[in-house]
């Protein structure tokens, strides 16, 4: 049990850290990234900067924590797309069950799902032009049917629970009912599902960014850092390195976070330690 | 067995069809007129007109929808606009490289993660468990593009066993393997990382079933109760988690022919954008979303193998 | 010499004590019958005999089994006495079987483990034995699966997989309670067949002493994970020593003191009910089939009167609840409480539905575990719309319903993990009588609860029908219960009544062959110990 509990604190600690730094990065950071110095670039790591330069001579802490920004942004505003849009219609179908707007919900879903972050992101980008808004799009509708799937099958069976039984008996409608009694006996698996998706989110920003369908320059994100740092790669293996590894830490703690979550919030753990 | 096999299929069609009708609408409606956003702002007039002739843009919207899921289904995707080619031809030849990378990183990562995973479901709380536990926790939290560079700086840069990139064609089919090597690795071992956690906690959670305590009573030993029963029953959730990660796969793979600057259809599609090539942008699309409900469908099927319910269901 | 000689056994579980130094014995040819309520340890007593046991379980005592220490074998070991020497039979028939295998390999495979025969003939033998718990070849080929068969016939391939080599002594473990009654009647005459053909022992565990009493030779009587009686079954029910035997004993046999309500005005009217269910289709060009679950069901309740509803699982019975209670909509019938109609889901008035109110069988699930037993009780408040009680006068009626039902006011600040499966039943009552109804629908109400707690919350039932003059139409599979509780009761089988009548004439002089087959098939604890002992 006490695992548990230290991937809660190890996850939350590292989330916790980025979201700091992004936040910090609004007001302060150690050097101007908009300020290009040639004579700078390609530094090692120093004590003046503490993770090198970048090929324009900027400071890899400042860039990253500006890019923490973009990262955060985008895979939390994708969360709460997928969140308000997935979520009514998993309850939705849940509570129509069987019904032919069930079937109509879960089709619809099924083709969005054939659909990868990547595609969607493809297909705005060739008409819009590429730019992180785009990457929030994508990610957001990539993220409806993954709520909407989950919210409904973790309906499903409080449905057939016999509370559900007795509220109908006290005449409460399915969307009285969906809100008052399935929603917060499912928001458990949904908090963690978030969690999920929101590693699966910076992951994926870093990924379009990468290609370039993500953030433009000037804005600073950990995928394009990497995308520019590759033709250096041989010569300065750090300017690859460090927003890598940046990347790993983050989703690391996201996803330590999200386990921890979960053995708290597992009701068939909680049922066993009483 | 059959009928499922027909009920699925009419679904993957309907599916395929939905998904056609919202490309077209997208790629077709959204920019206004096609031919003036593909040739850009200071398009003479003239040159406008012809393209749109050239695309058929005249025809009613619903008949050109019709010609294009017609021409499709006899391999007929357009004449790219840039190229100057048919589109058909343009993805043959990428679809050499993109296709078996993403077959090969799925390979690898089964081969991996699979063994892995029932390893580790096995010997459930034992250091081994945990080690398995741990090296996969960091597995999927690693961006595939990243490794792949790790990758290039480790075996390309440094011990020079692979070149850092390119494609030699199928000519020489070891160099053509060993080309696809280093990026399938990359594909594969953040996959497998997914796929061997969702291994052992369907394994764990099959262990936990009553019918495990029924083969223990006639006398099972705790490995065979796990081959013989638990194995095939774990392997039902596993199977729709492979379906899904497929996409992620076929994703992957697009990004990281750019860190081996592999000719494939990420390559093609990205030069597509650019160009606003948009017959090229829709065919490549198509197929990609083709590509993920088909393996759905696969593994649908291959379910129903695993599993009698869905094979003979009670009526 | 006997069979099998528990002595001492103890386990705990992490840091849970299970058993406290439990002794049996088993003799061959014979039945020990092995009796407790829920949580007294008599399925993990049955576990430790094979060591099944769960995760950081630790067992001391000796298990010995014909001069074999079973407490001393390794895993290995013991891995060729299990179902070879010793079999096993588990209450869930619908999870105990490997969905994915065919019966036949599932039955093959207590053969094959043990090597005692090739392929061929482990089929050869599995054929045999299906054909001998009664699954014959003609309608059961081995190529069956599980999902297939129905919970009586999968419970018969469990003791098919349990004996197929032929063990000395068999252990089953509530193996019945899953099951109807006329199965369990079947089932259990079986199981005595083969130990009287086999000359094997048989442990059997159940919570049913009226089992107990029509089948073991010897018994023990399990509370809280120790032994407080055990001997010969005559010597034990008849002397009772311990005061634990006596309590259940008579909590088993109870019937609640009430007086039988004679009232001429008709409070609900049920008139040619038709229910029927689309089946899937097996293709989409076949024809729609139905599944037909009510027949034309017809029956009354009288004001203050209790009325019971008797069936096997798939009778209807559950399904004229919901229809009663304007929870579905049926095809065909007119139902009626107080002269009003009561239509479907979104078609019967507030305040016809407050009319009635229901009771549920499941005392885990009836209650949203995230909300406070206040809320919970008052639940059906919203029924009176805007002339809801709030504030003071709410908290009063909360206050009167719990403390009608023997809660405490208190109580209402609490959530529902924190109460007994019996205190969770007065809860639901009092969830019911909120709205001051004139029926109540108990729908399998005391099925999920131990004896004694049965026999409370049964009286706490007729004490309220006398106080207020609640009518209940009380469905079970219990023929005990309903004979004890109600006035009248209706026999349904595939959704048709099939007889009627005063509980008494019907019990005492059934006319329907169904009727008869379900009175027989119920264990009578009385009866039982009267035909086998003569007293």
């Amino acid at each position: 049990m006490r695992s548990v509990g230290l991937n809660l604190v190890i996850g939350a600690g590292i989330t916790a850290f980025f979201v700091v730094l992004a936040t910090v990065s609004m007001v302060w950071t150690p050097y101007d990234i908009t300020v290009l110095s040639v004579a700078d670039r390609l530094q090692p790591p120093s004590g003046a900067h503490w993770l090198g330069t970048d090929h324009f001579g900027r400071d890899i802490v400042s860039m990253l924590m500006v890019g923490a920004q973009t990262s955060i942004a985008v895979a939390l505003i994708a969360v709460g797309v997928g969140v308000l849009v997935g979520v009514p219609l998993g309850l939705f179908a849940a509570a129509t069950h069987g019904s032919l707007l069930d079937e109509i919900v879960m089709r619809g879903n099924d083709v969005v799902f054939a659909f990868p972050a990547l595609v969607i992101a493809i297909l705005i980008t060739a008409i819009f032009g590429p730019g992180a808004v785009n990457a929030i799009i994508a990610i957001g509708i990539f993220n409806i049917p993954v709520f909407a799937r989950i919210a409904r099958g973790s309906a499903l069976p409080v449905w057939t629970r016999e509370f559900i039984m007795a509220a109908r008996l006290s005449g409460k409608g399915a969307a009285h009912i969906s809100l008052e009694h399935v929603l917060p006996n499912i928001a458990n698996t949904l908090i963690v599902q978030a969690t999920i998706q929101f590693s699966l989110g910076i992951l994926a920003e870093a990924g379009l960014a990468y290609v370039g369908l993500g953030a433009q320059p000037p804005i600073p994100s950990w995928g394009r850092m990497l995308a520019e740092a590759q033709t250096m790669i041989a010569l300065a293996p750090h300017v690859a390195i460090v927003p890598g590894l940046t990347i790993v830490l983050m989703v690391l703690g996201l996803n330590l976070f999200g386990d921890g979550l979960r053995d708290l919030l597992d009701p068939r753990l909680r049922e066993r330690s009483r | 067995m059959t009928l499922f096999v027909l009920k699925r299929l009419g679904s993957l069609l309907a599916s395929l069809l939905a998904a056609s009708l919202v490309i077209f609408l997208v790629l077709e409606v959204l920019p206004g007129d096609p031919a003036a956003f593909m040739l850009g702002l200071n398009a003479a007039p003239d040159t406008v007109a012809a393209l749109r002739d050239q695309l058929g843009l005249n025809a009613p919207l619903w008949a050109r929808y019709g010609g294009w899921l017609a021409g499709m289904t006899v391999g007929d995707f357009g004449i790219s606009y840039t190229y100057r080619v048919p589109v058909a031809d343009l993805i043959g030849a990428r679809l050499g490289v993109s296709l078996p990378l993403a077959i090969y990183a799925l390979t690898l990562s089964t081969l991996i993660a699979i063994p892995m995973g029932a390893l580790a479901a096995a010997s459930r709380n034992s250091p081994l468990d945990t080690g398995i536990m741990g090296v996969t926790q960091l597995g999927i939290a690693v961006p595939n593009f990243w490794f792949a560079m790790l990758l290039v700086l480790a075996f390309s840069v440094g011990l020079r066993w692979f070149s850092a990139g390119g494609f030699p064609g199928w000519d020489d089919p070891y160099a053509a393997m060993k080309a696809l090597t280093l990026p399938a690795v990359a594909l594969a071992l953040p996959q497998a990382s997914i796929l061997a956690r969702m291994m052992r906690s369907a394994l764990i959670d099959t262990l936990d079933e009553d019918y495990i305590r029924t083969a223990r009573a006639k006398g099972l030993s705790r490995g065979q109760a796990l081959r013989h029963h638990a194995l095939r029953n774990a392997l039902i959730p596993v199977l729709t988690i492979m379906g899904l990660q497929f996409s992620f796969l076929l994703a992957g793979a697009i990004i990281i022919e750019n860190v081996f600057f592999l000719p494939g259809l990420g390559r093609l599609v990205f030069q597509a954008i650019n160009a606003r090539d948009l017959i090229v942008v829709r065919s490549v699309v198509m197929l990609l979303v083709f590509a993920v409900v088909a393996v759905n469908f696969i593994v649908d099927v291959t379910y129903a193998l695993v599993d009698p319910r869905l094979r003979r269901p009670v009526t | 010499m006997s069979l099998l000689r528990v002595k001492d056994l103890s386990l705990s579980i992490g840091p849970t004590p299970i058993l406290d130094r439990v002794s049996l014995e088993a003799g061959r040819g014979e039945i020990l019958g092995i009796v407790g309520e829920s949580g007294s340890g008599k399925s993990l007593t049955a576990l430790s005999i094979l060591n099944l046991l769960p995760r950081h379980s630790r067992l001391s005592g000796s298990v010995i089994f014909d001069d074999i220490k079973l407490t001393r074998l390794s895993d290995r070991a013991l891995n060729d006495v299990r179902g070879d020497d010793i079999g096993m039979i588990f209450q869930e028939p619908m999870t105990a079987l490997n969905p994915v295998k065919t019966i036949g390999a599932q039955v093959a495979e207590t053969v094959l483990v043990h090597g005692k025969a090739g392929r061929g003939e482990a089929m050869a033998i599995a054929r045999q034995t299906l054909d001998r718990v009664g699954l014959g070849a003609e309608e059961f080929p081995l190529s069956r699966y599980p999902h297939e068969l129905s919970g009586g016939q999968r419970q018969r391939v469990g003791i098919a997989m349990a004996i197929a080599l032929r063990p000395r002594l068999l252990i089953a473990d509530e193996p019945t309670t899953a099951l109807d009654v006329t199965n369990q009647a079947q089932v259990l005459d079986l199981l005595k067949d083969l130990v009287r053909e086999d000359g094997m022992g048989l442990i059997l565990i159940t919570h049913d002493l009226a089992v107990v009493a029509e089948m073991a030779d010897t018994v023990a009587v399990l509370k809280a994970g120790r032994v407080v009686e055990s001997g010969p079954v005559r010597d034990v029910f008849r002397q009772m020593r311990d005061p634990y035997t006596r309590k259940l004993f008579s909590a088993s046999a109870h019937v609640p003191a009430r007086k039988a309500q004679q009232s001429a005005r008709t409070l609900l009217e049920v008139e040619g009910l038709v229910r029927t269910y689309p089946k899937p289709k097996p293709a989409p060009w076949a024809p729609r089939a139905f599944k037909v679950a009510l027949d034309g069901v017809s029956l009354s309740v009288a004001q203050g009167e209790s009325v019971g509803l008797v069936g096997e699982s798939g009778s209807g019975k559950s399904t004229l609840a919901r229809a009663v209670l304007g929870l579905e909509t049926a095809q065909a019938g007119e139902i009626a409480i107080n002269g009003a109609p009561v239509r479907g889901p979104g078609d019967t008035a507030f305040a016809t539905r407050r009319a009635m109110q229901m009771v549920f069988q499941d005392p885990y699930g009836s209650f949203n575990p995230r909300h406070t037993v206040e809320r919970l009780v008052a639940e059906p408040l919203h029924l009176l719309g805007t002339e809801a009680p709030s504030g003071a006068e709410r908290r009063r009626r909360i206050d009167t319903v719990l403390t009608q039902v023997g809660l405490l006011p208190a109580d209402a600040n609490k959530f529902i993990h924190e109460f007994s499966g019996g205190q969770r039943q007065r809860i639901a009552i009092a969830r019911a009588l909120i709205v001051e109804p004139s029926l109540i629908v108990l729908d399998e109400a005391v099925s999920a609860l131990d004896v004694s707690i049965r026999a409370q919350i049964l009286d706490l039932l007729a004490a309220i029908s006398e106080r207020i003059g609640v009518a209940y139409l009380f469905i079970s599979h219990d023929l005990h219960v309903v004979r004890a509780v109600t006035d009248r009761v209706y026999v349904l089988k595939d959704g048709k009544v099939v007889e009627s009548g005063a509980t008494s004439e019907v019990f005492e002089r059934p006319r329907h062959d169904y009727t008869r087959a379900l009175i027989a098939a119920a264990p009578r604890l009385d009866a039982a110990l009267k035909t086998r002992f003569g007293e």
